[in-house]
């Protein structure tokens, strides 16, 4: 049964329409597994178990009545991020300000993946309200990162990572504002995808920071991140910013990429993403991977990205300011916690009290971060400045991609930090996300695959591929065709050499 | 440099609907101040003549067709308030606050 949870999500789709094995003990599979190591990991929030079993149970039967699966992905386990509404779940997006709320409509990705047969084990824990870079900032304590327990698993999609390097599920959903896909996938060793901002309906998304934050796959292998790429993505009504267009090819690309041949694909290093500031270990691993890139047949060539300098500090003014206004909706009226209301206090009063009490210090940090850049006398030197950065990015991303197919830098400057380490210094936990925001304030697709172990702590690194926006599978044939030259280079996928967690019984 | 004094931070915390304490104040205002001298380098583009970019993908009003469809029920709707009373939020009193 343990071998069940090792499996690909493709090859798990495939053995339960061959009838070699049932969606249910897929589903019973996982749930042992969780039930064995989550006390250690803790990657879940709530663990839906009769109602996974029984999405599983509906799917052996449509192969038992001979019907066609519902999708590729049909019988397969996954982890959703708690930031994504499931009606009869609760959705606390890692806050105690939602504290067992239960919200009376589905997200859209939540119905899309319903709709595909794919089997949710649960919801996953969180940076609160999607703001961090390690998933300690919780309201429900740390997720381990199953490569070594005493560091972060990445953040703010912590849970989602750590599932899928503990063998609790063979995919997860994320969601990015900053990098909070790509850069829990580059420390946890897995593969973690930023679709083009606009493909996947932010409908049921708890919203952070409306004009970034994106919704995206995460798994052990870069084909199964394109197969559920293209059960999420679509066009969606519902969400105003949806971009009305066919998603793009991405499984075709991973199969394409899978052959290994790379000739004529123009690969872009970013100048700026690189030097000082980065790990040693991070920095020959990435090196290492542009040498395989190479090796495949692909064109190298330097490119300068000068505005990337700005990105993180603009990053921080557009974040927070559109995060103050968002998280206004918490006001302690119509859902969510209310404090101090004993008949004397006003709205007012009730509302600060519980504001005080249901959030964290960094969503305290950050409304107040967006307050400011927002009042008047300061708006347009911190917000005005910060939409012109965006612009210069755009500018700097269009000149590479006229010159190159795809960038590539590293997903992040380090590997996973210790638990702790970060927590009193906000600019050393920002900087995490140093590589991977471009991407975000631009809104093209970017995705990170894992490049090998750092050769100073022997912890996971992550390559990460930018592609311009709807061409996201061009990022997915470059990561197929080195992850099975990297592979085929070191002996195996880089998820096998995972520490064996002890099990609990 | 911009600096963020605690009474700034004090007044950020009202405008922002936040109960801080002391300690808070005191912790919020060194925090606050590096972090806004480390973002304030986007500064350096303030003279310049570039248009703003809000959104990456170019945004549109977006209209459905004015239909009737189904909604929440008062009860799903009212079903995670904090408060209800006759099918309605039941809130603080709202009046009076100002002095």
């Amino acid at each position: 049964m343990t071998e069940l949870t090792r499996l690909d999500a493709a090859d798990i789709a495939a053995k339960v329409q061959a009838r070699e094995v049932s969606a249910v003990e897929v589903a019973q599979a996982h749930l042992d597994r969780i039930e064995a190591v989550d006390r250690t990991v803790h990657a879940f929030l709530h663990v839906d178990t009769e109602r996974a079993l029984q999405a599983a149970k509906a799917v052996d039967e449509d192969v038992a009545a001979g019907r066609p699966p519902a999708s590729p992905l049909a019988g397969v386990p996954l982890a959703l991020k708690d930031v994504l509404t499931m009606q009869g779940a609760p959705t606390t997006c890692g806050s105690k300000m939602l504290e067992g709320w239960q919200p009376p409509y589905d997200a859209t990705v939540t119905q899309r993946l319903l709709a595909a047969g794919v089997v949710i084990l649960g919801k996953t824990n969180m940076d609160e309200f999607a703001m961090g870079s390690s998933t300690e900032n919780s309201a429900y304590g740390v997720t381990r990162n199953p490569w070594d327990l005493d560091r972060i698993p990445g953040g703010s999609g912590g849970g989602s990572s750590a599932a899928l390097a503990a063998f609790e599920a063979p995919l997860a959903i994320g969601t990015d504002t900053g990098g909070s896909i790509r850069q829990p996938g580059s420390v946890t060793g897995t593969v973690g995808v930023k679709p083009t901002y606009g493909t996947v309906s932010r409908y049921g998304l708890v919203a952070f920071s409306s004009s970034l934050d994106q919704a995206g796959p995460c798994a052990r292998t870069v084909l199964d991140a394109a197969l559920l790429h293209e059960v999420i993505a679509g066009h969606d009504p519902l969400d105003s910013t949806s971009i009305d267009a066919p998603v793009p090819p991405v499984v075709a690309a991973a199969r394409e990429g899978a052959t290994g041949d790379l000739a004529g694909v123009r690969v872009g290093v970013v100048t700026e993403l690189g030097g000082d500031g980065y790990q040693p270990g991070v920095l020959s691993a990435f090196n290492a991977a542009v040498e395989q890139l190479r090796a495949l047949g692909a064109e190298i060539v330097e490119v300068s990205c000068p505005s990337f300098l700005l990105a993180l500090p603009a990053y921080y003014l557009i974040a927070p300011s559109e995060a103050s206004s968002n998280l206004a909706r918490f006001d302690a009226m119509r859902y969510g916690l209310r404090v101090g209301d004993d008949g004397t206090r006003s709205a007012e009063e009730v509302m600060s009290l519980t504001r005080a009490a249901g959030f964290g210090a960094e969503v305290k940090r950050r409304i107040m971060l967006g307050t400011y850049a927002l009042s008047a006398g300061y708006y347009d030197a911190y917000y005005g400045s910060a939409q012109k950065v965006r612009t210069l990015i755009m500018r700097d991303f269009d000149a590479a991609f006229s010159k190159v197919d795809v960038l590539v830098s590293p997903t992040t400057p380090t590997t996973a930090f210790r638990i702790g380490e970060r927590t009193d210094d906000p600019m050393a936990m920002y900087r995490a996300d140093l590589c991977t925001i471009p991407s975000n304030l631009a809104g093209n697709a970017a995705l990170s695959v894992p490049c090998g172990l750092s050769d100073d702590d022997g912890l996971p690194v992550g390559l990460q591929i930018m592609s311009p926006a709807l061409q996201d599978h061009r990022g997915y044939r470059v990561a197929a065709a080195y992850e099975v030259a990297r592979n085929a280079a070191q002996g195996g996928p880089l998820i096998t050499r995972v520490p064996e967690l002890e099990v609990a019984h | 440099m911009p600096s963020i004094s605690r009474d700034e931070v004090a007044h950020l915390a009202r405008l922002a609907r936040l109960a801080v304490t002391e300690d808070e104040l005191d912790l919020f205002a060194g925090q606050l101040d590096q972090i806004v001298a480390a973002v304030a380098q986007v500064g350096e583009v303030a003279g310049q003549d570039i248009p703003p970019t809000s959104h990456a993908v170019p945004l549109t009003n977006v209209f459905r067709r004015d239909l009737a469809r189904p909604g929440l029920t008062p009860r799903q709707a009212l079903a995670a308030a904090p408060a209800a009373e006759d099918d309605r939020f039941r809130v603080p009193r709202i009046l009076g606050e100002e002095a």
